[in-house]
């Protein structure tokens, strides 16, 4: 492996981080990192869930101040005190958990903090055009300046906040977990944007868990484990996945799907006739068995998600849904949960978690029913239930009464798919189900829901990350603009095949 | 606490309330039970106890002969046992993300149906249902047009606070309505004591245990902390956001209807000047007491122990016959000091 030592480094350095240390009630999320960034690179940050990355960053971003180290930029040693201060030394953040203000408008977002105003009026016209350019820059030129945040999809959220750090003129950029979702083409949308910035000598520390990314896009890694630094400077390209893996874990993981299984399905479990949200899903009609994964593939925006929200009854539709030959009602969550289904939400901050609530309060929401009597909860029975699932999804750290809001992103995710891992659910959609977690995580949690499955439960699944589909589902139904226009087992279809129909409206058939 | 207050339309109501309040003796010490309150709360109320405990020793000091007598204990848990109830559901109102401005109203109404002429002809104990109906009735109303009619609720709740004293106004046509001779059992909660305290302290006593028991120990609870800290998760999560979001006001308005008969028993009234700004005193309570107003989190022993200082507050400007103003600009200054403090004490935490 080729070393970079990092006397030869500094020379060209244009951030330093030296023993970075960072303690928290209870856990020691930084312990002794060195980061060296130079310009015009694109530095990736890996580790597993929990590993300290988002924790780094904030640090950089001056959102959390380290107990010892140093930072220095352009060999000059700085503190960056506040966000703000950061902001000046020309650090622009993308974090992990959006964090934009919903009833403001776009333009607004972009612009918070540094408004372009003449004594305190808002030059709005002067907003307005400069977020046109910058949304045309990212490819999305549809979105509209005024449109409030609160009604954009999550990867429109995502543009926008990767909008406000070029808003910064920044020399460095950080981006934490920004593909986590994105789809496909947004993501080749991203490296382009990354590669015409780095090409300007901008610095970008670039986080992903998705492993193929770092290898187009990045230049030289920097491995985490337990808040410590156990590689730097690894040439990206050349470094073999199963080094970096294995650095990141401590072990050989194998990146591999469960076996499908042999015989047939089940009954049909979920049977979907001419559903239709007003504008976003025309008329579509399929069918889930028992046992059987089956993979909704298609573009952010071509209604995937809301195909799901509206089965669940999370959204306004028509059409007809029956489970178990039971018909749904339409718009009643409360309703689809008593007879057996289970979502978890594509956004888990927004739409899942409630932060100020323990990890074991959060997994517990939505079965309470079955750990109380006339309403009087069994609390022992369902702590218990609470620390079986942090168990079995590796939740770290294994505390299930520690503050959600401290747990990292990956181990929230968790959290929100642990709350349907319970007995009883007929139908569970899963819309994202691996947003933000880490290579290891991921092969067990592909393996619980397989297990899920072949004890009889059907699965609805959304993914960005077409392998995802392919590997995981046994159907695969491709969307476009509202429409099934594809359906075929898994096993006969490839990548290229998938991302064709996906985006082409005039699709080889294969 | 607000009784005393110099805006007060109907000036003899007020010298009333003093006056039974006054009249309240009975044997009892204060410095045991809050010791023990103490430890029951906790870390997290060590803060309250003490401005509490400060609060107490300010009376030993300014009102020796006066402060710490039985009477004045007694009279101190009466007037905190009319507000403590509707403090109770105003916690579950506001942990569940709405406010409830209509209280104080609700609780007038209630009062004044209760002592119409028609009511007590049923005798005492009808009365009592009758004041739990209207104002159990009145906050399904607030909570109907709140999550099926989609209103603020500070708007719903304040055209309710309105409405209500209005209604009251016409039903008792402005007149302070007696409760009769006949009806006296219900004055006797009141007035029978218990180990030296009035009945209706036990029934505030039992409506607090009860309200924790159910903010805590039962699903109601932890899906009325799901509703008010993120809605949304909630609604995926399958709970009736909507029909949960009505039950809570509804559960607030059976608190004032609770309170009613409280208030009937110790001032002999139904009024619809009753509870004049009694919906300010318990949001402060349940703000000092470390509720978020955003929702989603708080507790009930924190609202409680809020509740006590305020009243404790009101106490001690009353015994050293301090001017009612200066105890309005105490009790700001008591609100803002109390959240500032929370904020301090939670940015430390994390
Ligand atoms: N505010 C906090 N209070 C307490 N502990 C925290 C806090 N923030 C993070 N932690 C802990 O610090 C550790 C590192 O978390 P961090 O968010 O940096 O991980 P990460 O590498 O970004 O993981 P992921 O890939 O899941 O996003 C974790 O153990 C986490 O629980
Ligand atoms: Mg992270």
């Amino acid at each position: 492996m080729e070393d970079i030592s990092r006397e030869q480094s500094d020379s060209s350095s244009l951030l330093q981080m030296r023993g970075i240390v960072k303690q928290f009630p209870g856990v020691r999320a930084l312990d002794g990192v060195d980061l060296d960034v130079r310009a015009g690179e694109v530095h990736c940050l890996l580790g597993q869930n929990g590993a300290g990355k988002s924790t780094l960053i904030k640090v950089l971003a001056g959102a959390h101040q380290p107990d010892t180290g140093e930072v220095l930029l352009g060999g000059e040693a700085v503190k960056l005190a506040n966000p703000t201060a950061a902001m000046r030394q020309g650090i622009a953040t993308i974090y992990q958990e959006l964090d934009l203000v919903d009833g403001l408008s776009v333009a607004e977002n972009i612009f918070l903090g540094h408004e372009q105003a003449t004594f305190g009026f808002t030059r709005r016209g002067e907003m307005f055009a400069a977020t046109r350019k910058l949304l045309a820059r990212l490819g999305h030129g549809e979105i509209r300046p005024s449109t409030e945040v609160g009604r954009l999809s999550p990867a429109g959220k995502q543009v926008v906040s990767m909008a406000r750090a070029l808003s910064h003129e920044a020399r460095l950029i950080v981006m934490d977990e920004p593909s986590a979702a994105l789809a496909h083409d947004e993501v080749t949308n991203l490296f382009r944007i990354i590669r015409e910035l780095t090409s300007q000598g901008v610095a970008v520390v670039y986080i992903s868990h998705r492993l193929e990314e770092i290898r187009e896009i990045g230049d030289r890694v920097t491995v985490l484990k337990d808040g410590r630094t156990v590689a730097v400077g690894l040439p990206a390209r050349t470094t073999p996945t199963a080094t970096v893996v294995s650095l990141m874990t401590g072990r050989n993981v194998e990146y591999v799907f469960p076996p499908r299984p042999t015989g047939g399905f089940g009954d049909e479990v979920l049977k979907v006739e001419d559903l239709t949200v007003p504008g976003v899903v025309s008329g579509v009609s399929f069918t889930v068995r028992a046992g059987e994964i089956v993979g909704l593939a298609g573009l952010v925006g071509s209604g995937r998600s809301e195909i799901m929200e509206a089965v669940y009854g999370a959204r306004r539709a028509t059409g007809k849904v029956t489970l178990n030959g039971r018909p749904v009602k339409l718009g009643d969550t409360s309703h689809s949960v008593r007879i057996g289904m289970g979502l978890a939400p594509e956004e888990r901050k927004a739409q899942g978690l409630l932060l100020d609530q323990s990890v074991a309060r959060n997994i517990t929401l939505a079965s309470l029913g079955r750990y109380s009597r006339f309403g009087w909860l069994n609390r022992k029975l369902e702590n218990a239930e609470a620390e079986r699932l942090v168990k079995a999804l590796d939740i770290r750290p294994p505390d299930p009464n520690r503050p959600i809001k401290t747990l990292s992103g990956g181990n929230q995710q968790k959290a929100v798919l642990g709350r349907w891992l319970v007995e009883g659910r007929k139908l569970l959609l899963l819309d994202e189900p691996t947003r933000g977690v880490d290579v290891g995580a991921r092969a067990e949690l592909y393996a619980l829901v397989r297990r899920l499955a072949d004890e009889g439960v059907g699965v609805l699944l959304v993914s960005s990350e077409v392998p995802e589909v392919l590997g995981l589902a046994d159907r695969v139904l491709v969307v476009r603009e509202g429409r099934i226009v594809h359906e075929a087992p898994a096993t006969e279809l490839d990548e290229h095949h998938v991302l064709d129909l996906v985006m082409d409206a005039t699709p080889s058939h294969g | 606490m607000t009784e005393v207050n110099p805006q007060k339309v109907s000036a003899p109501e007020a010298d009333e309330q003093a006056r039974v309040e006054a009249a309240a003796v009975a044997p009892s010490g204060p410095g045991a039970g809050r010791l023990a309150l103490g430890r029951i709360t906790g870390a997290r109320h060590l803060g309250l106890v003490v401005a509490l405990a400060l609060l107490a020793i300010v009376g030993l000091i300014t009102a020796p002969e006066t402060f710490a007598t039985t009477s004045n204990m007694v009279s101190l848990l009466a007037l905190a046992a009319t507000i403590g109830v509707i403090t109770v559901g105003m916690t579950f109102v506001i942990i569940g993300g709405g406010i409830d401005l209509s209280v104080g109203a609700i609780m007038a109404l209630a009062s004044v149906w209760a002592t119409t002429l028609a009511t007590q002809a049923y005798g005492p104990v009808v009365m009592a249902i009758c004041a739990i109906v209207v104002g159990t009735g009145a906050g399904l109303l607030n909570g109907f047009l709140i999550s099926y009619g989609r209103m603020v609720p500070f708007i719903a709740t304040l055209a309710m606070l309105v409405a209500a004293r209005g209604l009251a106004q016409r039903m008792s046509e402005r007149r302070t309505q007696l409760v009769s001779q006949d009806n006296g059992a219900l004055v006797e909660l009141s007035t029978t004591r218990v180990l030296g305290l009035p009945l209706l302290v036990y029934i505030f006593a039992v409506i607090v245990a009860l309200g924790w028991l159910i903010l805590n120990r039962t699903t109601f609870g932890r899906r009325t902390y799901a509703v008010g800290g993120n809605p949304e998760a909630a609604r995926l999560a399958g709970i009736n956001v909507r029909r949960h979001t009505m039950l809570l006001y509804g559960l607030s308005g059976l608190c004032c209807g609770i309170a009613a008969v409280i208030i009937m028993a110790r001032t002999t009234t139904g009024s619809s000047t009753h509870g004049d700004l009694y919906e300010l005193d318990a949001i402060a309570a349940v703000i000092i007491g470390g509720t978020l107003l955003t929702g989603g989190r708080g507790t009930i022993i924190g609202s409680i122990l809020g509740l006590l200082i305020f009243t404790v507050i009101t106490n001690l400007f009353i015994l050293n016959g301090l001017n009612t103003s200066d105890q309005l600009i105490a009790k700001g200054l008591i609100i803002v000091v109390a959240v500032l403090l929370q904020r301090r004490s939670l940015q430390t935490a994390t």
